[in-house]
Formats: C-alpha cells, sequence, structure tokens
C-alpha cells in the first residue's frame, strides 16, 4: 500500500472497510449465479442445469452412503499419493541435491521421466500392479513427486554455502546439519513444489478413477454422464471444484505456518 | 562434457536395468517387455504413416488448445490486472475457479460436444487458461511504481506506456505462464485422447492397453515423454531468447 491510499482509507471506519471487502469477496459470485439461475429458467440446452436442481442433486448424491462409499475412499488415495510423493520427493531431493555427481548422472533421467504427461503411466501402472487401490496411489506418486523433487533439488543446492561452511567448522553432524539447515533452507522451494503437486495428484485422482475402478469420485462422475443423468453428473463436478478449492485452502494455511519465518525475512529486507 | 558422459552412463545403466528385469524374471515379460523390444517397435513404427499421422493430431489439438488460451488470458488478464477494481472483485472467483482440476470437465465436454477434438479443445483451454491468466495478471500489476510515474509526467499516451511499460514488465511472467501451460496442454492434450476418445497418440495408447499389447504401450509412452521434453526444451529456449534483456538472464551469464 502506499502512503496516498493509506491516507484515503483510514478516515473509515473499520466496519465500513470489512462491508466493503465482503462485497469484493462475494459480489462477483453472487451475481454470476443469479444470471445463472434465471438463464437456466429460459435455457432449452439439455445439459445444463439451475442452482436450485444441482442442489438438490448434490444433496441427494453424495450427503449419505455415497460419501463413505466414494469421497472417502478416493480422497484417502489422493491423501497417501501425497504423502509419499512429498515424503519420497524430499528424501531423494536432498540426496541428489547434495552429490554432484549423482545429480549429473540423474539429470537426462529426470528430465525425460518429468515429462512424460503422468495419467500415461495408468495403463502401465495397470499392467504392473493390477488393478488395485495401491495402483491408484502409485499413479498419483509418478505424477506428483517430480514438482517436489525437482523444486526440492534446486532449493538443496541454493543453500547459503557459508552456513554450510559454519555448519561443517562446528562440526554438526551430518544428521543435524539436514534437519537444522539444510531443509529449512529448502523449504521455500519444496512447498512450492507441494503446490503444483497438489493439482496434479487431483487430476490424477479422477483420471485413474474413470479407468480402472467401479468406484470413487472419478468413477461416479464418469458413470452419471454415461447414464445422462445430467444434474447428478454436475454435482460431481461441483464436488471435485470444492475438494480442489479446500486442498488450496489447506495447503495456504500449512505453508503460511511452515513458511512464516521466510515471509517475515522477506519483509524485513525489503522494507 | 563430464556432464554429457555422466548423463549418458545414467541413461544407459536406465535401459541395462529395463533390459534386465524381466531378462531375470523379476518382473514378467508380458508386463514389462525387454527395451531391446520396445525401442525396435519404436524403429518400426516411425516408418509408419499412421504414426505420424496421430501425433500430429495430438500436436494440432495441443497447438490450438494452447494458441485459444493464451490469446484468451493475455487478454482478459492485462485488463483485469491493469484495473484494480476488476482485479479486486474478481479475485475469490478466480481463486474458486482455478482449483477446479479440468479432468473433472471431460464428462460435461463430451455430453456437449461428443467424442471428437472439440470435446478435449475444451479440456486443454480450461487447464492451460489458467496458468498464463493469472501469470498475467501478477505480471501486469508489477510494474514499478516510480517507473509509472515518471513514464505519467513524460506524458506517454496510453498505447506507448502499454508498450514500453507494462509489457516488458508482464513479460517474464508470461512466458513462465506459456511454458507450464505448454506443459499442461500437452498433458491434457494426451489425457483427454484416452478418456474421450478422440484420434491420437492418446487413443493408441488406450487401444494398445485393452488390445494387451505391452510393448506397443511402453513405446507410445517413451513417445510421449520425448514430446513432452521437447516441448519443455523449446520453450525454456525461447523463455531466454525473449528475455535475453532481462537481469535475470544477464546475471546468470555474467556469473557463468
Amino acid at each position: 500500500m502506499t502512503a496516498l491510499g493509506a491516507g484515503r482509507t483510514a478516515p473509515r471506519g473499520l466496519g465500513v472497510r470489512v462491508a466493503e471487502d465482503v462485497l469484493y469477496a462475494v459480489g462477483l459470485p453472487v451475481l454470476a449465479v443469479g444470471l445463472w439461475a434465471v438463464w437456466s429458467t429460459r435455457s432449452a440446452n439439455r445439459f445444463l442445469v439451475g442452482p436450485r436442481p444441482l442442489l438438490d442433486a448434490f444433496r441427494q448424491t453424495w450427503i449419505g452412503p455415497a460419501f463413505v462409499d466414494d469421497v472417502l475412499p478416493s480422497v484417502y488415495r489422493l491423501l497417501a499419493g501425497l504423502f509419499a510423493s512429498i515424503m519420497l520427493g524430499v528424501a531423494a531431493g536432498v540426496l541428489i541435491g547434495r552429490f554432484r555427481p549423482l545429480r549429473e548422472i540423474l539429470e537426462p533421467l529426470l528430465e525425460f521421466f518429468r515429462a512424460i504427461p503422468p495419467p500415461v503411466l495408468i495403463p502401465v501402472a495397470m499392467l504392473l500392479l493390477g488393478i488395485t487401490d495401491t495402483m491408484k496411489v502409485v499413479v498419483i506418486v509418478s505424477g506428483a513427486i517430480w514438482p517436489i523433487l525437482l523444486n526440492t533439488i534446486e532449493g538443496v543446492r541454493a543453500t547459503d554455502s557459508v552456513m554450510l561452511e559454519t555448519a561443517d567448522s562446528y562440526r554438526i553432524s551430518r544428521w543435524e546439519r539436514v534437519w537444522l539447515l539444510i531443509l529449512p533452507a529448502a523449504s521455500p522451494r519444496i512447498m512450492t513444489g507441494v503446490r503444483q503437486a497438489l493439482s496434479v495428484a487431483l487430476i490424477l485422482m479422477v483420471i485413474s478413477e474413470m479407468f480402472a475402478s467401479s468406484a470413487g469420485l472419478g468413477y461416479r462422475i464418469a458413470y452419471f454422464q454415461r447414464n445422462y443423468l445430467i444434474a447428478e453428473m454436475w454435482s460431481g463436478i461441483l464436488l471435485l471444484g470444492l475438494l480442489g478449492v479446500l486442498l488450496a485452502v489447506a495447503f495456504g494455511v500449512v505453508e503460511r505456518r511452515v513458511l512464516r519465518w521466510y515471509h517475515g525475512m522477506r519483509e524485513v529486507t525489503r522494507a | 562434457m563430464r556432464k554429457i558422459l555422466l548423463g549418458a552412463v545414467g541413461l544407459l545403466g536406465f535401459l541395462a536395468v529395463w533390459q534386465l528385469l524381466p531378462a531375470l524374471g523379476l518382473v514378467d515379460r508380458h508386463d514389462l517387455p525387454y527395451a531391446t523390444d520396445v525401442f525396435g517397435r519404436l524403429f518400426h513404427e516411425v516408418r509408419d504413416l499412421a504414426f505420424w499421422r496421430r501425433l500430429r493430431l495430438t500436436m494440432t489439438s495441443w497447438a490450438i488448445g494452447l494458441t485459444v488460451a493464451t490469446l484468451a488470458a493475455v487478454g482478459l488478464g492485462t485488463v483485469v490486472g491493469l484495473v484494480p477494481f476488476l482485479r479486486r472483485a474478481t479475485h475469490t472467483t478466480v481463486e474458486f475457479l482455478r482449483p477446479v482440476p479440468s479432468v473433472a470437465l471431460i464428462p460435461l465436454a463430451v455430453l456437449m460436444f461428443g467424442l471428437q477434438m472439440r470435446a478435449a479443445l475444451v479440456i486443454i483451454v480450461y487447464a492451460a487458461f489458467w496458468q498464463v491468466f493469472v501469470q498475467v495478471i501478477y505480471g501486469v500489476a508489477d510494474v514499478d511504481t516510480v517507473a509509472r510515474d515518471t513514464a505519467r509526467s513524460f506524458g506517454l499516451t496510453r498505447y506507448e506506456r502499454l508498450r514500453y511499460l507494462v509489457l516488458p514488465t508482464a513479460l517474464p511472467y508470461l512466458m513462465t505462464g506459456l511454458r507450464l501451460a505448454a506443459a499442461v496442454a500437452l498433458i491434457l492434450a494426451v489425457t483427454a485422447e484416452m478418456v474421450i476418445g478422440n484420434p491420437g497418440l492418446g487413443r493408441m495408447i488406450e487401444l494398445s492397453r485393452s488390445a494387451g499389447d505391452a510393448v506397443g504401450l511402453y513405446g507410445l509412452v517413451v513417445v510421449t515423454g520425448l514430446l513432452g521434453v521437447v516441448v519443455n526444451v523449446v520453450f525454456r529456449f525461447a523463455e531466454r531468447r525473449s528475455l535475453a534483456w532481462h537481469q535475470s538472464v544477464l546475471a546468470d551469464e555474467a556469473t557463468r
């Protein structure tokens, strides 16, 4: 905020400002839903449904046993895949980032593997692992691990060399060095990688279920579409959207906590 | 030189492991065929016109999707980014729409457009659009205040301000967005073909799978990976070239 802007907003009360923020935040969404409601009553397109039927379908489809049978297993696989990706990606990233020969040997391979469009690996995983839960988690990991791994490598490489040498001369043990210096130093990059991994993981969760499943969100949505259950299909899309937003919000909270020191440091250097 | 040598060692090592896994019986030969078989088949495929036709279809939907998404994102992003009112008013909507996984729209696209390239384009454009849009908004809003005030007091016209002030500021952001969008568009071009079934490399992968043709399947996976590498390399090169004047690239070159 510039000094000019601050001077302009300061005399107004807190309530006015909060009201303005809320108006800005919900104004366009409310307007859009309103237009959509009006338009859906006049439009003859049978593939589009209005907000009211959509909400009804949402309640009937997802609240109840479907939540336990379809939503929870999907979310569980998603979280398991993400967790494994973070663990493996960070561990391998620290290793590869620390040892230059290893990095040079693996570089072209990593370049190739991260360029493979991840959904292509679903048929491969089906061959190697069969149609199982493990296979779906492996598919999620095989796509989500790359942004985490590559960002961790970059972050580890960029660790301040003076600090590393200081740690050396104080004879700080290898574990402590990784735990107290390298990981924190790389954490901003790691978090960037995790954020990219979130969207990849969500895509792979859906696709793997569309391909090889008899339950789960992706399967349900494809099923509704094939049976022309339009409102139900839309409710599935809405649910996936909500899931995406929820993940993004949860990530934002975690990131702010983990990187609090980093954002604080940036503010100080900027000021 | 050392780097190239070690990289080659890594690649060869990987291929050797791949060859040995089925040879030693650790993995069934039908699930993981020999590397030599896969590359032999690829060599055969490359001389087949049908392969190139599929490749062309995939890359066509990729190119159309990326172009449409980029044009729309640059246009809308510039307007929204330059007008503070719009930026504030669209913030929540953008933050809600952006994380919606584009593949969730596949059923909808299929219903509206059938099993055709148009359905695939909906998915590709949706996914690629946000990558560029968000970057353009950040980039356009990042104009240095001193530079902006200077431009005002020198009486630059609206066009001149866009050309000499906003564009150079936003270009690094735009190129980053474009690079990310190109990769995402390729992923979704192939994915759409696999799920929707419009002709292209992705559909061939799905067909190989259902026919139990493991050799062909692995070959196509290698092809899509190489395609991805080419797209990455080309866009990274374009990024460096178009930003040759920019501080980040200059500083990189100076330390080399």
